[in-house]
């Protein structure tokens, strides 16, 4: 299946844009996805952390990933 | 309702913030103003710029206000935070918090900005003289 990921701060730097497309087996995870990202974009794994939140929620590295979820990568943040 | 959340391009308005927690059951206002600062670890900052994941970050900051309505009795709670360019002095975020008496107040105010600190997804990018950084992003 295809998703759409969303990038923010440093991430959407590290993607080259605010959105991607990408592959994943219909029964993936969070921790396949991560897996595919950081071998894409190996910058990711150089972050001091990051997070991915899947319809606006934070998410485990166990849940699955819906084709039509709408699915963030959240790196370090700091507002305030 | 007892909370006010809003993400803003424009200019945050203390005096609105305040009047808007007022309430005639409180004893106290406790007032957190974010500014921005014009140095970090010694180094001169220009100005910052704020990007947020705006349905999520407005989901989080409700989340924290509903956590610190349930740890403390506190009447009302306000969290304004900006998005977009800010230049030194300008205020990225209000925390607005009235309570019947003050020590609640104190502690849900910096309960909020703490934990704010720490989930609601908002960045910042500092811009220097010679380049920029999103604080944070590295070890």
């Amino acid at each position: 299946m295809k998703v759409n990921i969303l990038a923010f701060g440093i991430t959407k730097d590290i993607f080259g844009g605010p959105a991607l497309s990408v592959d994943l087996n219909n029964d993936a995870t969070v921790s396949n996805l991560k897996y595919l990202l950081e071998g894409q974009y190996p910058q990711l794994k150089k972050l001091s952390t990051y997070m991915v939140a899947i319809n606006n929620e934070y998410a485990l590295d166990g849940d699955t990933v819906h084709e039509r979820d709408e699915i963030a990568i959240i790196p370090p943040v700091s507002g305030g | 309702m007892d909370i006010e959340i809003k993400l803003s391009v424009t200019t945050l308005d203390v005096q609105h913030c305040i009047d808007w927690v007022m309430s005639p059951e409180c004893g106290g206002i406790d007032v957190f103003i974010g500014t921005v600062r014009n140095a970090t670890k010694g180094k001169a900052v220009l100005r910052l710029a704020f990007e947020a994941y705006e349905k999520m970050a407005i989901k989080e900051l409700e989340k924290i206000a509903q956590q610190a309505l349930d740890k403390w009795p506190v009447q009302k709670i306000l969290i304004h935070h900006r998005t977009g360019v800010l230049q030194v002095g300008e205020i990225p975020v209000i925390i607005a918090v009235a309570t019947a008496h003050r020590d609640a107040a104190f502690d849900a105010c910096r309960y909020i900005i703490d934990t704010l600190k720490q989930t609601v997804p908002i960045w910042k990018k500092e811009i220097f003289e010679d380049g920029e950084v999103w604080v944070a992003a590295h070890p």
